[in-house]
């Protein structure tokens, strides 16, 4: 084949694929871009070859992905050239940079028309083509009616018919109301009829575009649509060179089903029974063949038969047989059609009395939720998601359940809220589902909303029966060594209420309750505070008669957030120890929460706007849309098929929720119930459930037990104007002491060094120095008095991550003055984790008492012992660690612009050591370490950083090693050191990484990336 | 409908792209960007279907190069799957047995056989002869055209000597 025929096109190309790197490509382009721009601009020295050959350059730099912002005006300006070669070039590329709407279009459309009503086939054909492809408003305006006109003109040839059709299209797409289509059913009627196949695979997707905005006009159409179909199907009646790979276009047969889909149903017997006569042909007919092209086209018409089968409702025999088609679809080992399998199965559900036959496939449908391809995995859970009654709850549930720890991020969170949505749904009895709940919490803590807590902590509050259990299944997570932030919520919430039922087990005294709660709280964020003191309260009110030593403990916590930066805490803190001052009491304001109103889920809720989000002219979206709508309200609505009648988990538990006998008055009794209490809250019960459980003041609670989760000074339950008076803090205490020098960034240099000074004020400096062998760290704290009179008080006490074991040594109450004390730590990292010990450490200077939290770079890296790999040992060991969870991958936005040698450096500096040379892409990093601890011993870690030389800011990086957590933790540490943000003190929860590097922009029907994109 | 056509080799090039709904060029670089590594990251034996931000991607890899098409969620894989391969027949047929430098230096009859294959980002022409022939007719026309002016200008040159 020659070469393009314009030498310097194909010169251009070659010296493009000959530079080395993305930088020498780039200068090239812009030395073209640069020699383009002078050559346009005189442009009368141009000859028309040379304005095509660089509207062909500047096609394909585009094409390269960079900008092209000039020399729109040449390319348009070509359309209007009198040669065929030149405006060819004009129109394609046209079509290809600029957008429908780019103002330079404006300029041709005159052009375009007249090249549209001219007599030349050729270039009606270019004209036609660009407006199909890019044709916007102004041209569905302009050029409509003389589309339409090409498209019945019986003087006009097929290669221009078909592509009006098209054209036509893209207008009335784009532009319904401005096309004028009244009358055209007749029209569309007659162009069914044509011969020439080209012509009507076009005349039939516009068909498809104009039946389903208006199906009622075009009736017509529906006998003709079922001869064409039983002419290509039946009959075969067709020019050989339209048969592919044997099958009479399999395009054209796909398209006609597809305008069928759009009528609602087929009234007349004759047709009706013919168009069956066909799906049942093609539905018995289509039979698996070696040749791959020729079962996919057979496959894609035997899809979309099925789909119409559905769409007719036909009798329960051929439904049948479809399911049994789909369960031999779903178990065959060509993947292509697994997933349409099952993705057509979940289409099926929308079908009354299929749902029995389907479930016979559950075991089949299981094991493609653990297939190798992510799209089948996507397929299977919706299917599980869709197929979930109550009868199969249990199982389907635990299925998620179970695959949730090995799952891939990027389902992980899709994963969790399908599960919580069932096991609310259908649960068959509540500690069902708390157990269900908080072993999501564990297993997949950060990839649980807190609607998902909400709504149990409401499940729980309004069944008596349930509180006892809950409560002792929390204790029961809270011994475990690591749990995740809203495990600490839930189970202190829990804990809160109702530990007080718990009171005679052992391990269960308030007193063993407080500690164990308490210990979590140095890991725990900001926004976990609250509820953890609100947890003492109430542990206070419910330890009657109260025991001294708890109640000091628990007041000295209380006076030491007194003074917390944050508000809400302050606040909390300052009324607790207010309250709690009040003795007896106090019972009567901390009373238990009252119950909540009943309320539609506000998981099932965000689940149904998600649904509706994806609104699509569809009209099997549609249906489907509406049938899951009603799948998905909770009222009392009876299951299909026969199933007893089982009341939906409602928020008040029914005593006979059980027994199946009364089923009716039990309902009767709920709506009675959820009646009164309508009563009492005359608002529309908000679906906001962190109203509920944060604002008192949303919900009036019985009398006397008036709510007091944020007691607002001047509540009613508050008698006199003394005790009011109580609330507002007396002393204020602040830290009135100034740090010297930048807490933060202290502590970020000590993170990569191993000594240096960690705090400083006018009175001390901390300094620290550490050594680190595998995974033991021993620091030497030097706390030095820089006054000439003593420090008293002096106290030191680390709070460690669950991660990390932690020894100080005795630390001097009093350090004398110009004395430098020094205190040993020793440290023990037990497993991976980016968590940071924190030193509180307070002293005493005069009158002032200060206290300060400082973080201990204790931190990931001081667990990495460097180490340089060489192709032979990398490569290996790479590949043999593939996909998650041992290998995460993650695009990461936002990074820190830094030179590739910086970016080696720094990385270099956490001892994670770059090996040069091992990527043949001098743009990525490669990199190796060995994490130690005591869990994982010492571990290889591997990391390859690929940077985009266009775009600084992003990345891609993947990580692995031989531990899913460590892989985690890792990548989530080095994201951390290059993202642009300098991390600030102590460092939230991650956001739940999703690692579905795709979905920035929240794919709308997918709930589980709606939520990721929410947070 | 098909929403857009890329041509990706191996290492992330793009050969063609042809986009029949409005992307800005911004919007075009990152789905090249992201289609990318979504699809070159996929194993060989799994099914040609990537599912992605609420659409569908149907792709299918020809030797070191990845023909992708971007269609709703309900439209009909299978279908599009094999215009994919239509596509690439017609290539092969045009260049005879087609491979990745004939579509890099012969980008622009990529994108003139396209054209005669899909309209507004649906099928129009089934038949591979039609195609031929349109686009065999199209380059007759530039032929011509050619001679016209190489014969134009001799006779200029000749008449100026």
């Amino acid at each position: 084949m020659a070469l393009s025929g314009m030498r310097g096109l194909s010169v251009f190309i070659s010296d493009i694929r000959n530079c080395q790197n993305k930088e020498q490509e780039r200068l090239r382009v812009d030395k073209e871009l640069g020699n383009i721009r002078t050559r346009f601009k005189n442009e009368k020295g141009l000859t028309p070859y040379e304005k095509k050959k660089y509207v062909w350059k500047m096609l394909y730099i585009h094409m390269l992905g960079y900008d092209v912002d000039f020399g729109h005006m040449e390319t348009v300006s070509l359309i209007s050239a009198p040669k065929y070669p030149e405006k060819q070039v004009g129109y394609i590329v046209t079509a290809c940079l600029l957008n429908e709407n780019h103002d330079f279009l404006r300029l041709a459309i005159n052009t375009v028309r007249n090249d549209i009503i001219g007599r030349n086939e050729t270039f009606q054909c270019l004209a036609l083509t660009m407006v199909g492809n890019i044709g916007g408003r102004e041209f569905a305006e302009s050029l409509a009616p003389d589309v339409q006109k090409l498209l019945i003109s019986s003087s006009c040839r097929p290669l221009v018919r078909k592509k009006a059709a098209l054209c036509l299209l893209r207008l009335y797409r784009k532009n319904p109301d401005v096309v004028n289509v009244d009358g055209w059913a007749d029209r569309m009627a007659q162009l069914l009829d044509e011969r020439d196949l080209g012509v009507l695979t076009s005349s039939m997707s516009l068909l498809v575009a104009l039946v389903s905005n208006n199906h009622e006009a075009y009736w017509s159409c529906l006998p003709k649509c079922v001869k064409t179909l039983e002419r290509l199907a039946r009959n075969q009646d067709i020019p050989q060179e339209y048969t592919y790979y044997g099958i009479p276009s399999p395009w054209l047969q796909v398209k006609t089903m597809r305008a069928l889909q759009y009528f609602p149903t087929i009234e007349d017997p004759n047709t009706r029974r013919s168009l069956f006569e066909v799906l049942q042909r093609i539905l018995m007919g289509t039979d698996v063949v070696k040749n791959v092209n020729k079962n996919n086209a057979s496959h894609a018409v035997l899809f979309e038969a099925l789909s119409l089968v559905m769409h007719l409702d036909a009798e329960k025999e051929m439904m049948s047989q479809c399911v049994a088609l789909l369960g031999k679809f779903i178990a065959v080992r060509e993947p292509n059609i697994r997933y349409l399998g099952l993705e057509n199965m979940t289409r099926m559900l929308m079908v009354t009395d299929v749902q029995d036959i389907i479930k016979r496939h559950q075991a089949q449908i299981i094991t493609s939720l653990k297939d190798p391809d992510i799209s089948i995995r996507r397929r299977a859970l919706d299917l599980l998601y869709g197929m979930c009654d109550i009868s199969n709850a249990k199982d389907i549930v635990e299925e998620l359940l179970q695959y949730l720890s090995t799952s891939d991020f990027a389902m992980r969170e899709e994963l969790s809220l399908k599960a919580a949505i069932l096991a609310e749904k259908f649960a068959p009895d509540l500690s069902w589902y708390v157990d269900v709940i908080l072993q999501l919490i564990d297993k997949a803590g950060d990839f649980v909303s807190d609607d998902i807590w909400f709504r149990v902590v409401q499940f729980v509050t309004n069944n008596d029966d349930l509180q006892p259990y809950a409560a002792a299944k929390a204790r029961e997570y809270l011994d475990k060594p690591a749990i995740h932030e809203t495990m600490v919520k839930v189970s202190a919430y829990l804990l809160g209420e109702y530990s007080h039922f718990l009171a005679r087990r052992p391990g269960c005294s308030p007193k063993e309750i407080f500690s164990i709660i308490h210990e979590k709280l140095p890991t725990v964020s900001m926004s976990t505070v609250p509820i953890l003191l609100s947890t003492y309260a109430k542990i206070l009110m419910h330890t009657q008669p109260p025991e001294p030593e708890l109640q000091n403990q628990i007041w000295a916590i209380f006076h030491k957030y007194e003074s917390c930066i944050d508000v809400e805490i302050q606040q909390r803190a300052v009324e607790y120890f207010a309250l709690s001052a009040k003795g007896a009491a106090l019972a009567d304001i901390l009373a238990e929460m009252p119950k909540f109103p009943e309320r539609q889920s506000a998981l099932i809720k965000k689940a149904e706007d998600i649904e509706t989000d994806t609104a699509e002219q569809s009209a099997i979206k549609l249906r489907a849309q509406q049938q899951m709508s009603n799948a998905l309200v909770v009222t009392d609505q009876r299951p299909a098929n026969g199933t007893p009648p089982v009341s939906q988990l409602t928020l008040v538990k029914l005593p006979s929720i059980s027994s199946n006998s009364d089923n009716y008055s039990a309902d009767e009794g709920a709506r009675q119930e959820n009646g009164t209490l309508t009563r009492v809250d005359p608002q529309p019960p908000s679906a906001d459930l962190l109203g509920d459980l944060l604002d008192p003041l949303a919900i009036e609670g019985p009398p006397g037990a008036v709510q007091s989760e944020q007691n607002v000074p001047g509540v009613d339950g508050v008698p006199s104007a003394a005790d009011t008076a109580a609330i507002v803090p007396i002393e204020e205490q602040k830290n009135t002491v100034q740090p010297i020098g930048n807490i933060a960034e202290r502590f970020h240099a000590l993170c990569l060094k191993d000594s240096g000074v960690l705090y400083e004020d006018p009175h001390i400096q901390i300094g620290i120095k550490a050594e680190w062998r595998a995974h033991h760290g021993r620091l030497v704290l030097f706390l030095g008095n820089k006054n000439t009179s003593p420090l008293v008080s002096v106290q030191a006490l680390i709070l460690p991550p669950s991660h990390l074991k932690t020894e100080l040594s005795l630390v001097p109450d009093t350090i004398p003055p110009r004395a430098q004390v020094q205190c040993p730590l020793e440290v023990v990292n037990l497993r991976p984790s980016r968590d940071v010990a924190v030193l509180d450490f307070s002293y005493k200077f005069g009158s002032h008492a200060v206290n300060i939290k400082l973080r201990l770079p204790a931190v990931l890296n001081k667990f990495l012992q460097p180490l340089t790999l060489t192709a032979d040992e990398f490569f290996p060991q790479w590949r043999s660690l593939s996909g998650p969870p041992l290998k995460l991958q993650e695009v990461i936005r936002g990074v820190r612009p830094l030179p590739l040698l910086e970016m080696a450096n720094l990385l270099n500096s956490f001892r994670v050591m770059v090996c040069p040379g091992l990527d043949p892409n001098p743009n990525n990093l490669v990199a190796s370490t060995t994490f130690y601890s005591e869990s994982t011993r010492a571990m290889l870690c591997l990391v390859r950083i690929e940077t985009d030389p266009a775009d600084r800011t992003q990345l891609r990086m993947t990580v692995s090693s031989g531990d899913p957590t460590l892989t985690f933790e890792l990548k989530e540490y080095i994201k951390e050191q290059l993202v642009d943000i300098p991390t600030s003190s102590p460092p939230p929860p991650m956001a739940p990484s999703v690692a579905s590097p795709m979905a920035p922009v929240p794919p709308l029907n997918d709930p589980g990336a709606f939520l990721a994109g929410l947070l | 409908m098909i929403h857009f056509v890329l041509l990706i080799s191996r290492q992330g090039k793009v050969r063609l792209t042809k986009w029949y709904s409005p992307y800005t060029q911004k919007e075009r670089n990152k789905v090249i960007r992201e289609l990318s590594g979504l699809i070159l990251s996929r194993g060989p034996k799994l099914c040609n279907f990537v599912e992605w931000t609420g659409l569908k991607v149907v792709y299918k890899r020809y030797a070191s190069l990845y023909f992708c098409m971007c269609i709703d969620q309900d439209d009909n894989e299978l279908e599009v799957l094999e215009i994919i391969h239509h596509f690439v027949e017609i290539l092969d047929r045009y260049f005879g047995s087609v491979c990745e430098l004939d579509l890099i230096f012969n980008f622009h009859k990529a994108y003139y056989i396209l054209d005669e294959l899909l309209i507004a980002g649906e099928l129009q022409e089934s038949s591979k002869k039609t195609v031929a022939r349109l686009i065999a007719a199209q380059d007759s026309l530039v032929e011509a055209a050619k001679e016209q002016q190489s014969s134009i200008s001799t006779i200029i040159s000749q008449a100026t000597k």
